[in-house]
């Protein structure tokens, strides 16, 4: 796939991935096997008719593509581009054995791009009322879901625009915020009712939705609580937490300053802490706003780095440095109390952990000190607790997610479902998509059998 | 939704208006806050809500124009629409126990007070007010504040209105000739307000403050707002934005305000004349 040169999108926002033209797309869609059982299915998880989708791309039927893929999914063009394919439908692919699996994802965003589909659906008046906590993927999938099973559903979001981390986290150059616009708003045609700025918990509680004649509430509020590290110094000016520091970037385009008025502040050198998709964006993103030399720090080694792998190699390519098995232990300040030091220790990998990845350790006297003027952590974030505290009886694991059944998605109180990145923790779009579209089909027996 | 009702000018810098919007007024307390945006480009900031009325499905906001937004939120008409206007956010400031509260509004904390002397009023509480500004002109609500305070003091820097002198004069006073004061509620800069607690941790008094750290979001999402209370760190959006004054780490919260100072004056020469 075309990409656009390393040197000169280090400048600018614009998307690094090109996309198919139509000959590429027709010729990779004819590598397909069109296998009767195809695996590469399994991997997806809402599922979607990979085989049939690719073939009507060879068939030049760019419509009749988009039709099945938005059987089970829709938004293709977002899913396209930021699904990790690699770990998912792509990994299964039997031509994969082999050779280059197909690439689902970019066919998939090729028709997408291509062909702009129009709903007919609009939702009965009489239907009963459901409400969704959240825009981001999980609550949207669930409305969408709800709709076309007749329901009227209204999308209750905090922030002034829907999308959540779609919208506030993935940066442009990634995921363009006009194709994440343009995807919500074939919803909003579609007919799902969407009022933003309406915080559940502070506005109006979830309760009391209940009490206002919604039948059931989804909770897709996603996993929106950053972590810090706890070490000394964080609290330094020039830390920020990568939440911050995207949101700033991409919610309130703090890129375009001063003609967007939301400043963000980055130095000439930049340390991002963590290794997974956030932190890759973080550090492309400093890269972009003119740091001059950006690392990421991780304590364990490339092999376990978390982020997708196109997503490290991108950054590699634009020149980001990896400071691996170094943890950071503190950060420290000039008189100011602007961040100007890290200190970080040399780890080693010792035995496997629960998660199966070998643990890392400390190498005693190892310490060693980075200058910086930018420091952002991006080691993860928890279930937003506002909803939790301000809902009775809402039980919760021990690492704060809200917790459900299984099977049905419904949490400890009657009537109302959760999904996504609240209940999993941080996770993947398609994943907290699954979820949404399975709370959907609860509550529809939910409301059917009361 | 959001339509400006009415514009009081307080002073030439200071704004008051009356915001429609039903569904925060039917739910805010003392304490919390709102974040506006007045147009598409614009930033979030937030703003304490001065006052509300259920009834009439009505929260009010009082600002300084000190830069880009507040100004331009200034520029507004009776009649305009604020384009963003979420809340109440926050938690609501739990008042102090006991029947002899002092609370302590400085320069802008006059706002933020005004309810929360209002809700202890309509406890039944007995509130010795303070206000403090600079200057006359900046003073504003004495006429509000003196029908629900006990007693009401008034200090001003050049002593252009009232006693001439600081808040924490007033307040030393206040402790020297009344020895059964059960809590301080104190909101206003935060050099004030770290003033305030130096004294009543001599005297061990409770003592709550109000903090105004930088936000984006206002609801714990991205960690701007975090602020050191004791050996906790908190976010001022979701934990606060009120908290024990005698535990806060000022210094932390001073230094953090300056995060934007050389950015904001890119964009609009600092215009509060030294308030912050
Ligand atoms: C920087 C970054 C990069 C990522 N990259 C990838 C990637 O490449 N591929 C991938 O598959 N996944 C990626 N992810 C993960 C993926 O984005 C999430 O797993 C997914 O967005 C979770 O969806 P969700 O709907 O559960 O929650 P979110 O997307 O977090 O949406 C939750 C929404 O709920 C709103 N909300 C929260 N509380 C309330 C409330 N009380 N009332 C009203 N609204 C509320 C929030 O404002 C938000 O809009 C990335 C995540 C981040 C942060
Ligand atoms: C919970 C809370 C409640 C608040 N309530 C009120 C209120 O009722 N009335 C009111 O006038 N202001 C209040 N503030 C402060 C208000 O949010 C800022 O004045 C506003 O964000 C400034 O925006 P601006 O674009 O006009 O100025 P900017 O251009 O952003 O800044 C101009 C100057 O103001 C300083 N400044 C910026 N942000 C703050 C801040 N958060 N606190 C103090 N100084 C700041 C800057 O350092 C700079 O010198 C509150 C803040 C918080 C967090
Ligand atoms: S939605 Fe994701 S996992 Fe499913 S086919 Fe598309 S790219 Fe693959
Ligand atoms: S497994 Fe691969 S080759 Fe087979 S249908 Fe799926 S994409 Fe095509
Ligand atoms: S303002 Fe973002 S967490 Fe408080």
């Amino acid at each position: 796939m075309p990409y656009q040169d390393p040197k000169k999108r280090i400048k600018n926002f614009d998307e690094v991935s090109l996309g198919y033209d139509k000959d590429l797309a027709i010729k990779e869609a004819k590598r397909c096997l069109q296998c009767k059982k195809p695996s590469c299915v399994k991997g997806c998880p809402v599922g979607i008719d990979i085989p049939s989708f690719i073939k009507e791309i060879s068939n030049d039927n760019y419509k009749g593509a988009l039709e099945k893929l938005k059987e089970k999914n829709l938004l293709p063009a977002i899913c396209g581009r930021v699904c990790p394919q690699e770990d998912q439908c792509e990994k299964l692919c039997i031509v994969g054995k082999k050779n280059e699996p197909i690439a689902i994802g970019r066919l998939e965003r090729f028709v997408a791009d291509n062909q702009k589909m129009t709903s007919k659906l609009k939702p009965g008046l009489e239907g009963e009322k459901v409400a969704v906590v959240g825009s981001g993927p999980a609550g949207l999938a669930c409305a969408s879901e709800l709709l076309q099973r007749g329901y009227r559903v209204t999308i209750f979001e905090a922030l002034h625009k829907p999308g959540g981390v779609l919208m506030y986290g993935i940066p442009e150059f990634r995921l363009p915020k006009d194709v994440v616009e343009q995807e919500i708003n074939q919803l909003v045609d579609m007919g799902v009712e969407l009022q933003t700025n309406m915080v559940i918990g502070q506005t109006i509680t979830l309760l009391e939705l209940l009490e206002k004649g919604y039948k059931a509430v989804f909770i897709g509020s996603g996993a929106g609580l950053p972590f810090f590290l706890n070490i000394p110094g964080e609290n330094l000016n020039g830390v920020y937490s990568a939440n911050e520091f995207l949101t700033r970037a991409n919610l309130m385009k703090a890129y375009l300053y001063p003609k967007w008025e939301t400043p963000l502040r980055v130095g000439k050198k930049v340390v991002v802490v963590g290794a997974g998709n956030v932190a890759m964006d973080s550090a492309r993103t400093a890269m972009r706003l003119g740091a001059k030399e950006v690392s990421i720090v991780y304590r364990r080694s490339e092999a376990e780095m978390p982020a997708r792998k196109e997503e490290i190699f991108h950054a590699k390519e634009e020149g980001i440095e990896m400071n691996l098995l170094t943890n950071p232990i503190s950060i420290e300040g000039d008189a100011e109390g602007w961040v100007n030091k890290i200190r970080c220790i040399n780890m080693e990998l010792g035995d496997p952990d629960e998660s199966g990845r070998r643990r890392p350790k400390p190498v005693k006297g190892s310490e060693f000190t980075i200058e910086v003027d930018t420091v952002i952590m991006a080691i993860g974030q928890g279930a937003n607790p506002v909803i939790p505290r301000s809902t009775k009886n809402l039980n919760l694991n021990d690492k704060g997610n809200i917790e459900v059944d299984s099977e049905t998605g419904q949490t400890s109180i009657e009537g109302v479902f959760a999904g996504g990145d609240v209940v999993t923790g941080a996770a993947t779009v398609i994943q907290a998509m699954g979820a949404g579209k399975q709370c959907a089909e609860s509550i529809d027996k939910y409301i059917k059998n009361n | 939704m959001n339509t400006i009702i009415s514009k009081d000018i307080l002073s030439p810098s200071i704004k008051r208006y009356v915001i429609k919007n039903s569904k925060i007024a039917a739910k805010a307390e003392a304490g919390q806050f709102i974040i506006l945006r007045v147009h598409e480009k614009g930033e979030r900031i937030p703003l304490t809500i001065a006052d509300y009325d259920r009834e009439k499905g009505t929260v009010a906001i009082v600002f300084q124009e000190v830069g880009n937004t507040t100004q331009k939120l200034g520029e507004m008409e009776v009649g305009d629409k604020i384009l963003d206007f979420v809340g109440p956010l926050g938690v609501p400031t739990t008042l102090p126990q006991g029947d002899n509260i002092v609370c302590i509004g400085g320069g802008m904390g006059i706002a933020p007070i005004y309810p929360e002397v209002k809700s202890l009023y309509n406890k039944g509480v007995k509130v010795t007010g303070v206000l403090g500004a600079r200057t006359k002109d900046i003073l504003f609500f004495s006429n509000e504040m003196d029908k629900i305070c006990d007693k009401l003091y008034i200090v001003t820097d050049d002593g252009s209105q009232g006693r001439k002198g600081f808040v924490t004069d007033v307040l030393r006073d206040i402790i020297k000739n009344d020895n059964k004061i059960d809590g301080v509620i104190a909101v206003g800069p935060l050099p004030m307000m770290k003033a305030v607690c130096d004294i009543t941790k001599v005297h061990n008094i409770p003592t709550i403050v109000s903090l105004n750290s930088l936000m984006v979001d206002g609801t714990g999402m991205c960690g701007g707002c975090r602020v050191t209370i004791g050996d906790e760190v908190k976010f001022a959006c979701i934990d606060g934005p009120s908290f024990d004054g005698l535990k806060v780490d000022f210094d932390e919260q001073m230094r953090r305000l300056k995060m934007y100072k050389e950015e904001e004056e890119k964009v609009l020469g600092c215009k509060c004349g030294g308030e912050c």
